[in-house]
Parts: structure tokens; C-alpha cells; sequence
């Protein structure tokens, strides 16, 4: 399970676990997720996907087991450091800066990756760089009308758009996704498909999503997690077909493609 | 009504520059147009309490750091500088009295850095927690080394100990316009140190702190570090508004680091509004004139003082900046004349509702404290006779009179603001870009 392969993988998961109390939520997860990879982690509620992600984005730290970045150990670095290594997660709960602009959302997010750092030397809007990105972001995420908008007072669907720009604004390597698409309208979530398929060209790309035409419509591999365990990873064909995924997981919900 | 307003597609930032002219002309000239000793007195307070306030926004307002310890910062560099003012005066240390506020902000940002690697590690009530223990470890501190804290009577020095600034005759910092006209430079100075900190990197990281830390961390900002930086920064400019009281006043005592001084630069904060850069200036302006100005009229200033505070946080929550800006924007949209005779009517009938209550007051003040001194009390100017039956009645009635007319005001203002309120919502839906 935990043998090297000669390029390091993006991301990589080598029997990580976690409890909380006396639950083992985490049972032992190894993945290896492939630089560039588009890669979906789907599995009922509950099952621990979304404390898979507080683990990789620094949140909490795992019990045991080891979590690499290009190879570099990441396992016990806080979620600051974690980003500045070049990787960038969005919330399932939309997590912006309420009182802030649009704009100023953004701008902040682009800042450290900038090298502005703490710097109280130099005039925010005398950094042409930080501004030029920003504005850039605000394009691509569809938000250019809103701009000077106060990010607590946009729609939810805008919101989420915005949570994906500040994930992205830092040029981070490798993105996580936490349900991008949860609670949208089907004209929202083709949208944020859209938006989620151009953003993460070229880069490595890990989401956690329920929306199976969602994940089977974006994801090159699918890892499934059941009770804290992955329970199959592979191409979205071999998911599809694999009797313990339909046992577990694709019979239930309707929506499979 | 977003927090920052955005300016800068404004070439050359006119506004800006016609607010800090303004701002330097009223500096120059308050104590032309107020120029008794006693008002001078007062500006000088004034001033120094506006860096005092802004610096405690620094924290409140921008980072989001409730703190009940910022005497700490603003009293112990008030006693750095008081000591080496005394030493300007032994002639054992050559120092120009005029910069004798960067020692106290020297002082302020070494404890900020001390103090603040511990209150930082966390915000909201636990920070809040932790900087009245420090606030109170201080004011002990005080007591317990009378050698560095001067004890009972504190430590004094002698302003005019530097002796020509510049050379120049007569320039001494011994008059009161001289020394009002160094805290007014050093004033605005910070002011503008103050307000250019809110347009850097590091000033915008801490609003991002602020409204989410944990996000903040994921977009590669340590928040405990921005937190920390943002409490030394603004320990220096505590620091130096104790400095230019040192200098000011010539003696610091241990009240300078009593809890009191950290709760009035907090009512001060709340009274102007945390939610822009110049309310804490109106707020110092405000609670200057309750503590240094009605204090020498009336005993009750405390209770006023209260009074005030409670009725603005209920009916202005956003404190006077925020009531100032509301109107301005009612005015902006032309629909200020609606309001004129509801204010008119709220205003005189709430004034005449605090007067009626102010003689009461002073009344129960004088029987209780003023024993001895006859049974005659001056309100307003105008002599009433605790003792008589008449003088009560009178107040009485003028407080349940004036108090029901102003009810009845109140909700005629609050009907045509509300309309009003309703109205701009509308605008402000079809209108976002607009909206400030």
C-alpha cells in the first residue's frame, strides 16, 4: 500500500487515522492522487469525507499515518503553512469574509502569494499586481458586476463562486473542493461545473461531491469512502462497475448516471 | 453600507485630501476660537485622547480584539516617558521633549509584543479575559513598586526641562498653546500613520481576521501573527498618546493603568462607532467633554455619562458615525427635508426630557453631597430649592410632560425613518454599485 512510485503523487494519503473520543472516524486511508488528476471522493454521509479534508487542508492533524504534498510531509503543519506549500481547500460551508467587498475578498486571498506578507509599507491600492489578479479572478468567477458588494450580502450561489475564487486566487497546485455544488439549482451547478472545469485546468483537483452527474461529468478518478475507509479508487467506469461500490453506495441514490 | 469605502477610481483622491485639510485647519484653529486656559485644557485632551481611541481601534474595530487592558500600553508609556522627562530635567539624559512621545511608544510596543504574544494566541472572550488580567496584573505592579511607579503621589517632571525647541526663543513647551500645538502635530501624525495602516496589506489581512480567522488561515495568513503584529502597533500609538499626557500633564500616577482608563477608551471607541476609521475621533471628542468638561459642573457626569452611552447604544448601535453617515446618505438621496420637523420635535422634546431629568438628579445630588452649602442648587443657571416642595414638582412634572411629548415625537421620527429606511433599501437593491 505505501510503496513510492517514482514521480511523487500531488497528494498522497499513506494510512492516515483519526478519532474523535473513542470513534475511529478515519480507519486507515492510503490514496495517491496523481499530479493533474481531477479526482472525486464520494460515499454516504457521515462516512468521513469531509474530515479527510480537514486532515489533508491542516484543520486537524491525523492520529497516525502520513500525509505528503509533493512528497513533502505535511501530516503536522498548520492549515497557513499547509497553504503556503502550494495547496488551497474551499468549505462546505460557505466561508468568506462577510464584511468585506468582493473585491477585497479576493484581493486578501491573493496577497501572501504575492509576497506582501504582514506588510504595513506599501499602499494596498498602489499594488498594481494584487489588483490586476483580483480583477482577473472576479472575471473568471463571474462577478464583475458585484464587485464593490459587501461578500455577506450576495446570493448563495454567488457565494459559493466566491469561496472557489479565494481557493483559487493564491495559484495554489492542488485545490480541494468541499460539495462546490451543494444546495444549487441545476442551472446553478452546470455553471459551477463550468467554472470548477476551467479553474482547475492544469492543476490537481480533489472534491468531495454528492451530485453523481457532477462527479462522473468532472472526476478522471473516483475514490469511494465508506465508514472511513476507501472502499474502491479508480476511473470512473471501473466505479461504476464495482460490485462493493453499488452494494455500498450507488444503489441508493437515484441520481447515478 | 460597506465598511471600506472604495475611493480609489478617484484620480487624485480629492475628498480625501479636502478631509485631512479640513481636519489640520480645525487643529490650527480650536484653540484660536477656545482660547481660554481651560478650554486649551481641554482641546489638549482632546487630541491626545483621539490617538488613544483610534489606537484602540486598531484592535476593536479592524482586527476584531475586544480588549478590557489598553491602559496597559497607554499608561506604562506614559510612566517611560514621565521618567525620562525627569531625567531631561536632572540633566542625566539629552533628549528633545518634543520626541519625548516616542519613548512612550517604544514602551507601548514592547509591552504590546510582550503582552501580546500572550492575548493573541486567541480572540473573542478569551482575549477579552486575558487583557483584563493583564490590565489588573498591571495596576498591581503599580502599587507594589512605588520605586518605578512613584506610589501614592506618582512622578512628575518639568516639561519646559528641554528648555529652546529648535533654538528658538521663547519656544519653551511651558505655555499652554505650545504644548496643545505639539499634540495637535503629534496628533495628526497619527492620524494619518493610523488611517494609512487601514490601506496596507497588513491593515486588510486584520479586517480578513477579523470576519473569519480560520479562513484567513487558509488563504496563508497566520492569524495569531496578524493579531499580534495589529496589538503591537497599536501599543506604540497608546504608547504615545500616554507619552504626550505625561508631557501634558507633567505627572503620571498609577490611575494611568487603572481600569477605568480601559473601560472609557472603550466607551469612547463605542460612542464614535468601531465600524469606521473616524468614529473613535468623534467618541474621544465626545467622552472628553463628559469627563474633563461636565465633570467640572456637576458630580454626575459619571451618571450622564451612562445615560448617554446606553441611549446611543440602543437607538444608534453603530454610534454617532454611523448615525452621521445614515443621514448623510438620506441627504445624498434628497430625502432629508422629510425629516427636518421629526427632528425637530424629537430634539426639542428630548431636550427638554434631559433637562427635566438633570434637575432631578442634581437636585438628589445636592441634598446628598452638598450638605453645608445651603439648600439652594443653580441648574442651567436658574437657583432651585431642594428644600421646597415646589422645586420637585416642577422638575417632575417638566420629566413626565417633556417625556411623554417625546414619546409620542419618538415614534412620529421613527414612522418617516423607517419609510425612509424602506425606500433606500429598495435603491440600494437596484442600485448596488452605488452604495457606500
Amino acid at each position: 500500500m505505501s510503496g513510492t512510485p517514482a514521480v511523487p503523487a500531488a497528494l498522497q494519503l499513506v494510512d492516515v487515522r483519526k478519532r474523535f473520543g473513542r470513534t475511529e472516524i478515519i480507519r486507515g486511508v492510503s490514496l495517491a492522487i496523481g499530479t493533474g488528476e481531477r479526482h472525486a471522493i464520494i460515499g454516504p454521509n457521515g462516512a468521513g469525507k469531509s474530515t479527510l479534508f480537514n486532515l489533508i487542508s491542516g484543520r486537524f492533524h491525523a492520529d497516525s499515518g502520513e500525509i505528503l504534498l509533493d512528497g513533502k510531509a505535511i501530516t503536522r503543519r498548520k492549515p497557513f503553512e499547509i497553504n503556503r506549500m502550494g495547496l488551497a481547500r474551499s468549505f462546505q460551508i460557505t466561508n468568506i469574509f462577510p464584511r468585506l467587498s468582493v473585491f477585497e475578498n479576493l484581493r486578501c486571498a491573493v496577497l501572501w502569494s504575492l509576497g506582501y506578507r504582514y506588510s504595513f509599507w506599501h499602499n494596498l491600492n498602489n499594488l498594481a499586481d494584487a489588483e490586476a489578479r483580483a480583477e482577473e479572478l472576479l472575471e473568471r468567477i463571474g462577478l464583475r458586476r458585484r464587485r464593490n458588494i459587501q461578500a455577506g450580502l450576495l446570493t448563495y450561489a454567488e457565494q459559493r463562486a466566491l469561496e472557489i475564487g479565494i481557493t483559487i486566487a493564491g495559484g495554489a497546485q492542488v485545490i480541494l473542493l468541499d460539495e462546490p455544488t451543494a444546495g444549487m439549482s441545476r442551472s446553478e451547478t452546470s455553471r459551477a461545473v463550468a467554472l470548477i472545469r476551467e479553474i482547475s485546468q492544469g492543476k490537481t483537483l480533489v472534491m468531495v461531491e454528492h451530485d453523481m452527474s457532477v462527479v462522473f461529468g468532472l472526476a478522471d478518478r473516483i475514490s469511494v469512502v465508506v465508514y472511513g475507509e476507501v472502499i474502491a479508487s479508480g476511473r470512473p467506469e471501473e466505479i461504476r462497475a464495482d460490485p462493493k461500490v453499488k452494494e455500498a453506495y450507488l444503489g441508493q441514490p437515484a441520481e447515478a448516471a | 453600507m460597506t465598511v471600506l469605502g472604495e475611493l480609489h477610481f478617484k484620480p487624485l483622491n480629492f475628498g480625501r485630501w479636502v478631509i485631512w485639510g479640513f481636519s489640520a485647519i480645525v487643529f490650527i484653529a480650536a484653540p484660536q476660537v477656545f482660547d481660554s486656559g481651560f478650554a486649551r485644557a481641554l482641546l489638549s485632551q482632546m487630541a491626545i485622547m483621539i490617538i488613544f481611541a483610534l489606537s484602540y481601534n486598531m484592535l476593536l474595530g479592524q482586527t476584531g480584539l475586544l480588549s478590557f487592558g489598553h491602559a496597559v500600553y497607554s499608561g506604562l508609556g506614559a510612566y517611560f516617558a514621565i521618567h525620562a522627562l525627569a531625567l531631561i530635567g536632572k540633566g542625566s539624559l539629552v533628549f528633545p521633549v518634543s520626541l519625548l512621545p516616542l519613548i512612550g511608544g517604544a514602551a507601548g510596543l514592547l509591552f504590546g509584543v510582550v503582552f501580546g504574544w500572550l492575548t493573541t494566541k486567541r480572540a473573542g472572550t478569551t482575549f477579552a479575559m486575558i487583557s483584563l488580567g493583564i490590565g489588573e496584573m498591571v495596576f498591581a505592579a503599580s502599587l507594589m513598586f512605588p520605586g518605578f511607579f512613584g506610589g501614592e503621589a506618582g512622578i512628575s517632571g518639568n516639561r519646559t526641562a528641554g528648555g529652546r525647541f529648535l533654538g528658538i526663543d521663547g519656544l519653551s513647551f511651558g505655555p499652554d498653546i505650545q504644548v496643545y500645538y505639539l499634540i495637535a502635530t503629534w496628533t495628526f501624525l497619527c492620524m494619518i500613520a493610523m488611517y494609512a495602516l487601514t490601506h496596507t496589506p497588513l491593515g486588510r489581512i486584520a479586517n480578513a481576521v477579523r470576519d473569519n480567522p480560520e479562513r484567513a488561515e487558509f488563504i496563508g495568513y497566520d492569524a495569531q501573527r496578524v493579531r499580534w503584529i495589529m496589538m503591537m502597533l497599536a501599543g506604540f500609538f497608546a504608547g504615545v498618546s500616554g507619552g504626550l499626557s505625561a508631557v501634558n500633564l507633567e505627572s503620571v500616577g498609577s490611575g494611568a493603568v487603572h481600569a477605568a482608563v480601559s473601560g472609557g477608551v472603550l466607551l469612547a471607541a463605542f460612542i464614535g462607532g468601531v465600524l469606521f476609521f473616524f468614529g473613535p475621533i468623534l467618541g474621544a471628542v465626545v467622552f472628553v467633554f463628559f469627563a474633563f468638561a461636565l465633570s467640572e459642573y456637576t458630580p454626575a457626569w459619571h451618571l450622564y455619562l451612562g445615560v448617554f452611552f446606553v441611549a446611543l447604544v440602543m437607538f444608534a448601535p453603530g454610534g454617532l458615525s454611523s448615525l452621521l453617515l445614515l443621514n448623510l446618505r438620506v441627504a445624498r438621496l434628497g430625502k432629508f427635508r422629510r425629516l427636518r420637523d421629526p427632528y425637530v420635535g424629537v430634539l426639542g422634546t428630548g431636550g427638554l426630557l434631559a433637562a427635566g431629568i438633570a434637575l432631578l438628579i442634581e437636585m438628589t445630588y445636592h441634598l446628598t453631597l452638598g450638605i453645608g452649602t445651603g439648600s439652594s442648587v443653580k441648574v442651567f443657571g436658574f437657583p432651585f430649592d431642594t428644600t421646597r416642595g415646589e422645586s420637585w414638582v416642577f422638575g417632575s412634572a417638566l420629566v413626565a410632560a417633556s417625556g411623554m411629548a417625546f414619546e409620542y415625537m419618538r415614534r412620529r421620527f421613527k414612522r418617516e425613518w423607517d419609510a425612509i429606511a424602506i425606500e433606500i433599501e429598495d435603491w440600494r437593491r437596484d442600485n448596488p454599485e452605488q452604495d457606500q
